[in-house]
């Protein structure tokens, strides 16, 4: 182990930045062979997905799930890949060709790219009396938040221009669900991300991690954000219970209905890899990243260890909820966004800011605590008032929670803009 | 030189996506064409060091104008024989007249920008990192350092020097965003 360190440690002199005592060819190639690094992780990770996803949806509903191809089938997303690959590549001859080939790459695209400023690993340095926290990333951007927000909001060209570009009624209404699904839930998401900002007042995910790895854990200052920023990555990858997009009762398969052969496997490549990129955000903000209360300094290893583990927890939690959560209805989806989210994450900046501008720190302990019992009271209440009220008929029972105005009895679903 | 190289690069880019946009007859690809343009136009600024302006441009630009532009569209469903038809000689006369009001802008900024030194600025590379440490021996941790980047130096100037302007453009946002509102709402009760 102490061997392998050292080599690292030998490689990162050579691969170090020109101004850090590098050459600059040696940088150059250093960060390509790191950028090709992470690609392939992340796509194997997401190919892992598709196997764990089968085998613990078979878990839950008390099934075996694929178990034949390799061991515990773990193969398998290589059979797919295989079947993907030798299936007949069909263009129906409706479609707009050139956006209808170049839809999948577009949504897979962004994903990747966010990888760039997630730092991975890290190990903590000491000079003299300075002891900090060096994160290992591909690009350390000081505006890395903004870069994360700019990627979520490209990455809905790839299905609103794959729906579009398929000419059938179901990719469209799949296309524009997605982008009103995907502009609504970028609020919240980046309106959750606000309270991190202030209390470390940098951009970069480096300096995140960094005071988390020196002040504790986001999740713990922050629950409500936490709260708020998760559902939201849910929404924004399209994962039950916001599927929307390609609700199969509804749409048949939204806006990847038209597609098939490998077009198909990399929008379902895509999805999967937003998934691992959501879940390296939220352990990244709101879980201290690499850090794990102190244990980091057992070695750059633990670093990596404690991120990869902590990832792979909220990509089970993806897969959990997609077997357990029922999908929402659309206006339900929207109210959820709208009229909770985005007030609640507004409130959550503006206390925030009070406390840290009043500058007692006590208020960043006590808050938290008290916006989650002020948001358990509004549950209630809600609740309360759901379990009194009289149910209109054969209407959805949650139905009362989100849709205020809607006229009793008005079961329609996927209505579009509604 | 590897920076001349790029910036040309990313600049042509840009202006060849920018005329593809407004040459298409398809209005979805002209869409694209502007988006790509938006791209081209986000990596000049990243290339002269602006990455705070950049990362704005393809936030609010790419991801949000944009994805509007095309859920319209594609509602819409806008095909090219709709959008068909000459131009008057009143649209030509104002489409010029506008071409030549942002030339005339362009010019006094560029020409303000030269005269107060801001010009060779931009192309300034930022402190470094090992600089900052030194030039605060006192910093006990990193997190004390001003290692703020564009983003603090943009929020320096905006809330401190411009605050006023700051103030009054989100004023005139306010009034669009109920002006919005009250287009689309049927009746106000």
């Amino acid at each position: 182990m102490t061997t392998a360190w050292s080599m690292v440690h030998v490689l990162a002199g050579i691969f170090s930045r020109p101004e850090h005592g590098g050459s600059t060819l040696g940088w150059v190639i250093g960060r390509v062979l790191l950028v090709l690094l992470v690609a392939h992780v992340v796509l194997i990770v997401g190919a892992l997905m598709v196997w764990s996803e089968r085998r613990v949806s078979a878990w839950m509903q008390d099934r075996i799930g694929p178990n034949r191809v390799g061991p515990e089938g773990l193969l398998q997303p290589l059979a797919d890949l295989g079947k993907f690959m030798f299936k007949e590549d069909v263009i129906p001859r409706h479609v707009d060709r050139w956006i209808y080939v170049l839809a999948p790459a577009i949504s897979l695209l962004p994903a990747m790219v966010t990888f760039a400023v997630i730092p991975f690993m890290g190990e903590v340095q000491q000079a003299g009396d300075w002891t900090w926290h060096q994160s290992w990333q591909i690009a350390d951007l000081d505006i890395g938040v903004l870069y994360i927000l700019s990627m979520a909001g490209i990455s809905v060209y790839g299905i609103t221009l794959g729906g579009w570009a398929s000419n059938s009624k179901y990719s469209l209404l799949g296309g524009v669900r997605a982008s009103a699904q995907m502009i609504s839930y970028e609020l919240s998401l980046g309106l959750a991300i606000v309270p991190v900002l202030l209390m470390t007042g940098s951009l970069g995910l480096g300096d995140i991690v960094r005071w988390q790895g020196e002040h504790g854990w986001f999740l713990f200052f922050q629950p409500l954000a936490f709260f708020i920023f998760l559902v939201s990555a849910y929404a924004e990858t399209n994962r039950l219970p916001f599927d929307m997009p390609e609700s199969e009762t509804e749409l048949v398969a939204g806006y990847h209905t038209e597609y098939s052969s490998m077009k198909f496997a990399l929008f379902f490549l895509a999805e999967y890899t937003h998934m691992t990129v959501g879940s390296a955000l939220v352990v990244t903000l709101f879980c201290g990243g690499w850090t794990l209360f102190g244990l980091e300094a057992l070695g750059p290893w633990m670093g990596l260890l404690s991120f990869a583990l902590k990832t792979f927890f909220f990509l089970f939690l993806f897969i959990w909820v997609r077997w357990t959560i029922p999908r929402f209805r659309y206006d339900q989806l929207m109210a959820l966004g709208w009229s909770w989210f985005i007030p609640l994450a507004l409130l959550n900046i503006l206390l925030t800011a009070a406390a840290l501008a009043t500058g007692i720190p006590a208020l960043l302990y006590v808050m938290p605590v008290g916006l989650l019992a002020a948001a358990l009271v509004v549950v209630g209440i809600v609740y309360r008032r759901e379990k009194t009220a009289v149910r209109p008929l054969a209407a959805d029972p949650t139905s009362a929670l989100w849709s205020g105005n809607r006229p009793a009895g008005g079961g329609a679903t996927g209505e579009v803009g509604s | 030189m590897a920076t001349q190289v790029l910036y040309i690069l990313f600049g042509g880019m840009a202006l060849g996506a920018a005329l593809l946009a407004v040459t298409r007859k398809n209005p979805v690809a002209s869409a694209i064409w502007l988006v790509v343009m938006f791209f081209g136009l986000a990596a000049t600024y990243v290339v002269m060091e602006a990455f705070f302006v950049g990362a704005i441009q393809i936030l609010v630009y790419a991801g949000a104008i944009m994805v509007l532009f095309l859920f319209v569209i594609m509602l819409l469903d806008l095909r090219q024989q709709m959008l068909e038809g000459k131009p008057t000689t009143r649209l030509r006369f104002f489409g010029v007249l506008a071409a030549l009001l942002f030339l005339v802008v362009g010019v006094v900024a560029l020409g303000d920008a030269k005269d107060r030194g801001l010009l060779h600025r931009a192309v300034t590379p930022l402190p470094r990192e090992a600089d900052i440490v030194a030039a605060n021996p006192d910093a006990t941790s990193l997190v004390d350092l001003p290692l703020d980047g564009t983003a603090g130096a943009i929020a320096d100037e905006m809330f401190t020097r411009w605050v006023l302007p700051f103030e009054v453009a989100s004023v005139i946002l306010l009034g669009a965003i109920l002006g919005a509102v009250i287009l689309t709402k049927r009746r106000l009760t």
